[in-house]
C-alpha cells in the first residue's frame, strides 16, 4: 500500500470511530499540557528569582555587619568582643582595593514624611550619590542625591513614586520642601516606579544622604556596603580585599559578613532548576499512562476491526501493511494529542501570565521538545503492540469474528 | 494442468477434546474457466472447502497445487499476494467496509497493492459502469439495497482480474429477484473465463452450473462433472 494510501486508511479509521479517538487525544494532551504548564511554572519562579537578583545590581558583594553568614546571633562573638559598628569610613576604606568599582554604603531606618498636612511613614534610606548605578535605579523626574562629601549630609530627599502620589497628588513635587523627622528637605528627584521586587519596595522609600540619615537615627553604624565589583572575574577578588580591609579596620577582627550576590543566585538557580526538573519528570510520568491508554484504545480498535482485518488480508493485504497502517493510527491519534495538548499548554502558561504579570511563565524549549518527543515516542511504542497483533490474525478466524 | 488441484486434504479443528473432521481425504481437480457449485448440508464443509481454497486457511494435510504451483509452502506475505493477483471472494454477508463509500470499497484491493491513484480511478469508474452503480459512487454501504452492496462486493472481487471467484452463499442474504441478478453477473463473468465456484443451499442455483459438487462429512459424496480420473475416483468412492 502507498504511503498516501495507509495515511488516509488510518485517518479514516481514526475519525471513524470520535469517542474513542477523542479519548486517546484527550489523554495525550492532558499530558503534554501538563508538561508544558508545570515546567513553565518551575522555570516562570527560576527565571523570576533570578531577575529579581539581577535588578538588585550586577556584580555585587554585599556586607553587613556581624559574624555570621545568615545574619543571625553568634554568642561566641558576643562574648568575646562587643560588635563593632559599619561605619561609612569603613565604606571609603573598601574603595581602595583595586577590584572595586564603586561601592554604596547604606543606613536604613523608619521616619514620617510630611507636606502640607499630609503624613506618613517611610522607609529612609541614606546613602550617596553612586547608590544610584550601583543598584541600576532610574529617575522618572529630576535628579539623585548630589556627588558630595559622605560626612556632609545636604538637606535633600529623593522619593519613590508612590509616596510622591501620596505627598502630592497632581501637584509638582520638585523642588518642594518636606519634613522629614524634625529635617526640612528639599525633594529633588523622583525614583521610576519598579512594582513589588525582592526586598526593599523602592516606590515607598525616602532617600537622603547618609550623613543626614545617621544625624535623624542618631546612630554610626550602616545597615549594609554594597560593593560593585570591576566585572565578574573580579568578584571573588573584591570580596577577599573588602573583607582585609574591614579586617584591618577593626583591629584585626572578623566582624563582618560579605556575601556575593552571585553565590545566592546559584544556590536559587540550582534549586529551582532541579524543582523543575522534578516536576516535569511528574508530567512525564502522565505522559507515560497516557501512551497506555493509546495502547489500550488501539487494542480495542483492533479487537473491534477484526473482521476488517480478515477482509483486508482476504483482499490481499500482507502483514506489513496492516501493522503500518494501526501504527500510523497510533501516531496520528499521539501526534494530535501532543498539537493539542502544546496548545492548551501555551494557553494554559499565557493565562499564567495574564493574571500574574510579574511571573514570567514559560516553558522552556528543552521541557516542550522532550514533551512533544515523549508523547510522540509513547504512542508509537505503544502502538507497536497492537498492530502486530493485529497483523498477526489468522485471516479465516478473523473473517468470521464478528 | 487443472486451475485446481487438492489432493488428500485433511482439515480437523478441535473443539475442547473433541475433534471435527471438517475435510478429509479430499481430492478434487478444477480446470481453468469452470463453473462449480458446491452444494450439501449445513455442516458438510462447504465453507472450509472454499476457506482453503482462497487461501484463508491452510490444511492439517495434504496438498493444494494452484496453477502447478504448491500453495501450502508458501510463507503468509507470499499467499497474500496470491489473493490479491488471482483470487477474488464474494461472501454471504458482503464485508463491505462501513466507512468507506461504494468506490473506495471497490478500489480497496488496488489500494492494498499500491496501484497508482490515476489507473485506480479509472477502473473503478469502469466498474461502477458495469454494474450500474453509477450514482452510488459516494455512498456509503449502509445507504445501499442488498443487491447493491452485493454487486459492490462483486465488482470489488473482479477489479484485480483474478483468475477465479470463490463465493459464498452470495445469495444468501438477498430475495430471490436480486439474488438471481447476483448470479446473473457472477455467469457473466465466468462467461469471459472466470473459474466460478458457488457454494449454495438452493438447488435451482445448483442446477444452473455446468458441474455440482455434493458435500457431506467433510467428504465429497457427488461429483457431477468428474472430469480426469482422480474426480471420478472421488465420485465413486462416497464413503
Ligand atoms: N473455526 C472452527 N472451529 C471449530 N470448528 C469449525 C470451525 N469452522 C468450521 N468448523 C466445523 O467444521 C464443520 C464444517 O463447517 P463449514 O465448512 O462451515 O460447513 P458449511 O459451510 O458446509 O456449513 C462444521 O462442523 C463446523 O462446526
Ligand atoms: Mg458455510
Amino acid at each position: 500500500m502507498r504511503l498516501a494510501d495507509t495515511f488516509r486508511f488510518a485517518r479514516d479509521a481514526a475519525t471513524g470511530n470520535p469517542l474513542r479517538t477523542a479519548l486517546s487525544v484527550l489523554a495525550m494532551s492532558i499530558g503534554v499540557a501538563a508538561v508544558v504548564v508545570l515546567t513553565a511554572l518551575g522555570d516562570g519562579a527560576r527565571r523570576y528569582v533570578v531577575d529579581q537578583f539581577s535588578s538588585l545590581g550586577t556584580n555585587l558583594v554585599i556586607v553587613l555587619p556581624g559574624r555570621s553568614g545568615t545574619g543571625g546571633f553568634n554568642p561566641a562573638t558576643a562574648i568575646t568582643s562587643t560588635p563593632r559598628d559599619l561605619t561609612v569610613d569603613d565604606a571609603a576604606a573598601i574603595l581602595r582595593s583595586p577590584a572595586v568599582k564603586r561601592l554604596a554604603p547604606l543606613a536604613v531606618g523608619l521616619s514620617e514624611i510630611s507636606y502640607g498636612g499630609r503624613l506618613r511613614e517611610a522607609t529612609v534610606a541614606g546613602t550617596t550619590a553612586e547608590f544610584l548605578e550601583v543598584r541600576r535605579m532610574d529617575l522618572a523626574q529630576g535628579r539623585f542625591l548630589p556627588r558630595e562629601d559622605w560626612n556632609r549630609g545636604s538637606s535633600v530627599a529623593v522619593i519613590g513614586s508612590k509616596i510622591r502620589e501620596e505627598l502630592f497628588g497632581p501637584e509638582p513635587a520638585i523642588g518642594q520642601l518636606v519634613r522629614l523627622g524634625d529635617r526640612r528637605l528639599r525633594v529633588v528627584g523622583v525614583l521610576k516606579s519598579t512594582g513589588q521586587g525582592l526586598g526593599m519596595n523602592t516606590d515607598e522609600l525616602v532617600i537622603v544622604p547618609v550623613a543626614l540619615a545617621q544625624a535623624i537615627f542618631n546612630s554610626n553604624t550602616l545597615f549594609r556596603i554594597l560593593v560593585e565589583a570591576k566585572s565578574r572575574e573580579a568578584i571573588p577578588q573584591a570580596k577577599d580585599q573588602t573583607l582585609e580591609i574591614i579586617k584591618s579596620r577593626h583591629q584585626g577582627e572578623e566582624d563582618v559578613t560579605v556575601i556575593t550576590q552571585d553565590a545566592v543566585l546559584a544556590t536559587f538557580d540550582k534549586l529551582l532548576s532541579a524543582l523543575t526538573l522534578g516536576v516535569a519528570g511528574i508530567a512525564a510520568i502522565s505522559l507515560a499512562v497516557a501512551g497506555i491508554l493509546v495502547m489500550n484504545v488501539m487494542l480495542v480498535a483492533v479487537t473491534q476491526r477484526t473482521g476488517e482485518i480478515g477482509l483486508l488480508k482476504a483482499l490481499g493485504a500482507p502483514a506489513r501493511t496492516i501493522r503500518l497502517a494501526f501504527l500510523m493510527e497510533a501516531a496520528m491519534l499521539s501526534t494530535v494529542g501532543a498539537l493539542v495538548g502544546y496548545g492548551l499548554g501555551q494557553a494554559g502558561a499565557f493565562a499564567i501570565r495574564q493574571f500574574f504579570p510579574v511571573f514570567p511563565a514559560y516553558a522552556p524549549q528543552w521541557a516542550v521538545i522532550a514533551g512533544l518527543g515523549t508523547a510522540l515516542a509513547t504512542g508509537l511504542i505503544f502502538g507497536v503492540m497492537p498492530a502486530r497483533r493485529a497483523a498477526r490474525l489468522d485471516p479465516v478466524e478473523a473473517l468470521m469474528r464478528r | 494442468m487443472a486451475l485446481i488441484e487438492l489432493s488428500g486434504i485433511e482439515r480437523v479443528f478441535h473443539l475442547g477434546d473433541s475433534e471435527v473432521h471438517a475435510l478429509a481425504a479430499l481430492d478434487l481437480s478444477i480446470e481453468a474457466g469452470e463453473y462449480v457449485a458446491v452444494m450439501g448440508p449445513s455442516g458438510s464443509g462447504k465453507s472450509t472447502l472454499l476457506n482453503l481454497l482462497g487461501l484463508l486457511d491452510r490444511p492439517n494435510a495434504g496438498t493444494y497445487r494452484l496453477e502447478g504451483r504448491d500453495i501450502t509452502t508458501l510463507s503468509p506475505d507470499e499467499q497474500a499476494k496470491v489473493r490479491s493477483e488471482r483470487i477474488g471472494f464474494v461472501f454471504q454477508s458482503f464485508h463491505l467496509v462501513p466507512r468507506l463509500t461504494a468506490a473506495e470499497n471497490i478500489a480497496l484491493p488496488m489500494t492494498l497493492a499500491g496501484i497508482p491513484p490515476r489507473e485506480r480511478a479509472e477502473r473503478v469508474a469502469q466498474a461502477l459502469r458495469d454494474y450500474g452503480l453509477e450514482n452510488r459512487a459516494d455512498h456509503r454501504p449502509d445507504q445501499l439495497s442488498g443487491g447493491q452492496r452485493q454487486r459492490v462486493a462483486i465488482a470489488r472481487a473482479t477489479i484485480m482480474r483474478p483468475a477465479m471467484i470463490l463465493a459464498d452463499e452470495p445469495t444468501g442474504n438477498l430475495d430471490r429477484a436480486t439474488g438471481d441478478e447476483v448470479v446473473r453477473l457472477l455467469e457473466e463473468l465466468n462467461g469471459r473465463g472466470v473459474t466460478l465456484v458457488v457454494v449454495t443451499h438452493d438447488q435451482g442455483l445448483g442446477a444452473r452450473a455446468r458441474r455440482q459438487i455434493m458435500m457431506e462429512d467433510g467428504h465429497l459424496k457427488r461429483d457431477s462433472g468428474a472430469s480426469g480420473h482422480r474426480n471420478a475416483e472421488a465420485a465413486g468412492n462416497p464413503s
